[in-house]
């Protein structure tokens, strides 16, 4: 749209992009065949999927006692790999819902994989708390459901409950607000599909979508909704989480500021993860032109942010640690347990991987360049799953009494089970990159002529972005409406 | 006043469509409808459309959901089976209310998102199975319609639209 917007911003969309162009690149990696590395990376997941099922029928067949767990620590790898599969999901609704209200015009070519992502992380985020469960097939008696027994409800004050609100929750407005997001771009599809099946089930998921006026008009508001909604849900979702932490009176645990810390640390992760997968996902199907360097950039400046609040926290910890007075406090935190104990190198991976490696970001050849993205946000990823592990296997390792100091030491099981999140993780997310259209087509196109590179270099030409005509009666410019 | 016949003129360009619509509008035409691949900034206003009220249901669904949630924590936990489940006060509701503002909030969120995006369906009718009626494949992708009845005056409309920069002037039956 014709509005004024400053010089000094980089184009969002590069190269010499019309609407028909964008619709023909993001239908591209849909109507075309897969390519080999597309199967191996496929076949790889696939692999790990099942092998994870296998050690979640053993778990579920033959007892929690598989698991490394013990009597002390009852938690460990479970509830790790939970809260670092509901972490990385936390980028793709700050992408699509927190940068919406702000208006941040980058999202849009980035939203709709980070909403993926979530989507399919938190999938696996769900798989932890069924099976880590010493009787999963009771698992519905966490639902306040009118039942035989004498109407036997819940305990509604357990944070572990408010973990099912929470996530069930976020899993389903995330579904419905990503959803609403494709059905322009099935239509789309539809509308270009040429096979009859294709033709079939993109009218199947794209709901009958036509794109009147007056549909658009409510599909904005209600994105806007969503978004102002989905924003404090975000927020609340990893609060929760935190709070299976925060409430109980575990030293280590018991602490206030997790909630802010957690959803900080969440941001940081799922921006990492959203680096990962679109670091890649940008060259094999070919959308270099919008998913650009500065998107990238962008990222990172988030990661930046988001790990400074991660730092600072964790400074902050250790200081009302010595400041609290507490024997137990100060031991959990400054005793020789955790810099040097048995778990010295869990903690000093977190550390070097959380805190000192990020702070490369610090520097712009460092922050634009996609190698090393890819390799800092794998870091971060590696640290923030040891951030987890920190709080809850280090903590639980030594409680307040010293009879009850106990390791803990993971089996093949728990190690199993998470290698399948990430297979099942990585065959949702590969089926996806086929299937959907993973840019949003129909917002990139509002963008196009305001931060489309070849728009903007004609703009600073002075030539107007509207085609000319020879319009005789129709007087005034659109500008006067248009915000965005 | 049924007119049986309808004018589909398309553009290419979402200004020159916006421009379109508004001398449309001032040479007093009904638009019946305007097809877009994506929101055009502005369009609803100019075409003279009413603001949407889906906000104001998703207030009132959070509302809903606010006082399930109480109803809810408040009969089971105080009315149904007070019950002491570690030290927790359970004589009356407000005494045990921290622990129910999660559940509370998440519950609000809830019904106010669905019931909104159910809401949003029912209005603009879609949903699995629905038909798409968009008349013209193209408007998915760069092509924006604007249809508009015609009661005997084809030729003037169709100069009033070519004038204003439409690529391909169409008139059909009404489907």
């Amino acid at each position: 749209m014709s509005h004024y917007e400053a010089p000094i911003r980089e184009p969002l969309v590069l190269g010499d992009k019309s609407y028909h162009d964008i619709t023909e690149d993001i239908a591209k990696p849909i109507e075309g065949a897969a390519n080999k590395n597309w199967y191996i990376a496929f076949y790889i997941s696939l692999a790990a999927m099942l092998w994870g099922f296998g050690c979640i029928f053993y778990t579920v067949g033959t007892g929690i006692g598989v698991w490394g767990l013990n009597k002390n620590i009852g938690w460990a790898w479970d509830i790790t790999n939970f809260v670092w599969w509901v972490g990385i999901g936390h980028a793709g609704t700050l992408i699509s819902a927190v940068l919406l209200l702000f208006r941040q015009k980058w999202r849009m070519a980035i939203n709709r994989s980070a909403e993926a992502m979530t989507i399919f992380a938190v999938f696996q985020a769900g798989l932890f708390p069924i099976i880590h469960m010493g009787r999963p097939w009771n698992a519905y008696w966490v639902l306040p459901i009118p039942n035989q027994f004498g109407s036997l409800w819940v305990n509604f004050n357990s944070p572990l409950l408010w973990d099912v609100f929470a996530i069930s929750t976020y899993l389903s407005v995330s579904l419905v607000f990503w959803w609403t997001g494709l059905l322009p771009d099935f239509a789309m599809i539809r509308d270009r599909a040429v096979k009859p099946f294709q033709k079939k089930i993109y009218s199947l998921l794209s709901f009958g979508w036509s794109g009147r006026a007056k549909d658009w008009q409510r599909f904005e508001e209600v994105s806007l909704v969503l978004a102002g909604l989905a924003t404090p849900l975000v927020l609340s979702v990893h609060t929760i989480v935190s709070m299976d932490f925060a409430t109980s009176i575990n030293p280590g645990w018991h602490s206030t500021i997790f909630p802010p810390y957690f959803v900080a640390g969440a941001i940081f992760s799922g921006f990492a993860m959203v680096q990962t997968l679109l670091g890649i996902m940008r060259k094999v199907t070919n959308l270099e032109d919008y998913i650009t360097r500065m998107h990238i950039e962008y990222m990172n400046i988030v990661i930046i942010l988001t790990g400074g609040i991660v730092a600072v926290a964790y400074a902050t910890e250790f200081f009302i640690a010595w400041y609290t007075g507490s024997p137990y406090e100060n031991y959990t935190y400054l005793s020789v347990g955790a810099a040097t104990g048995p778990y010295a190198w869990a903690f000093w991976s977190l550390i070097t991987f959380n805190i000192i490696t990020p702070q490369l970001l610090w520097f712009k050849k460092i922050r634009r360049s996609f190698i090393w993205t890819f390799i800092i946000s794998i870091a971060i990823n590696i640290g923030m799953w040891f951030e987890r592990f920190d709080i809850i296997a280090i903590v639980l390792s030594k409680g307040h009494l010293p009879s009850t100091w106990w390791r803990f030491e993971p089996t093949f099981v728990d190690v199993g089970i998470f290698i399948g999140t990430i297979g099942f993780f990585f065959v949702l997310f590969l089926l996806y990159a086929r299937t959907f259209p993973v840019i949003a087509q129909a917002e990139v196109k509002t963008i196009l002529k305001s931060s489309g590179e070849f728009y903007k270099k004609r703009s600073e030409q002075g030539i107007p972005t509207k085609p000319a005509i020879n319009v005789a009666s129709a007087e005034g410019t659109s500008d006067k409406n248009n915000k965005e | 006043m049924e007119s049986s016949k309808v004018i589909h003129a398309f553009y290419t360009d979402d200004e020159v469509l916006m421009d379109a619509v508004k001398a449309v509008k001032a040479e007093h035409h009904h638009i019946e409808e305007v097809f877009c691949p994506f929101p055009v900034h502005g369009l609803d206003k100019a075409m003279g459309l009413a603001p949407t009220r889906l906000a104001i249901t998703a207030f009132f669904y959070g509302i809903t959901g606010l006082s399930f949630a109480i109803w809810m924590t408040n009969y089971m936990m105080i009315q149904d089976w007070p019950q002491d489940i570690g030290g927790k006060p359970s004589f009356s509701w407000l005494e045990n209310m921290p622990a129910f503002v999660p559940i509370m909030f998440e519950l609000t969120v809830f019904f106010a998102a669905h019931l909104m995006v159910i809401t949003f369906y029912m209005r603009s009718r879609i949903w699995p199975f629905k038909e798409a009626e968009n008349p013209d494949p193209r408007t998915t992708d760069d092509h924006f319609l604007m249809e508009i009845p015609v009661h005997n005056n084809e030729a003037e409309l169709t100069a009033l639209l070519s004038k204003t920069g439409a690529v391909e002037i169409n008139i059909v039956d009404k489907h």
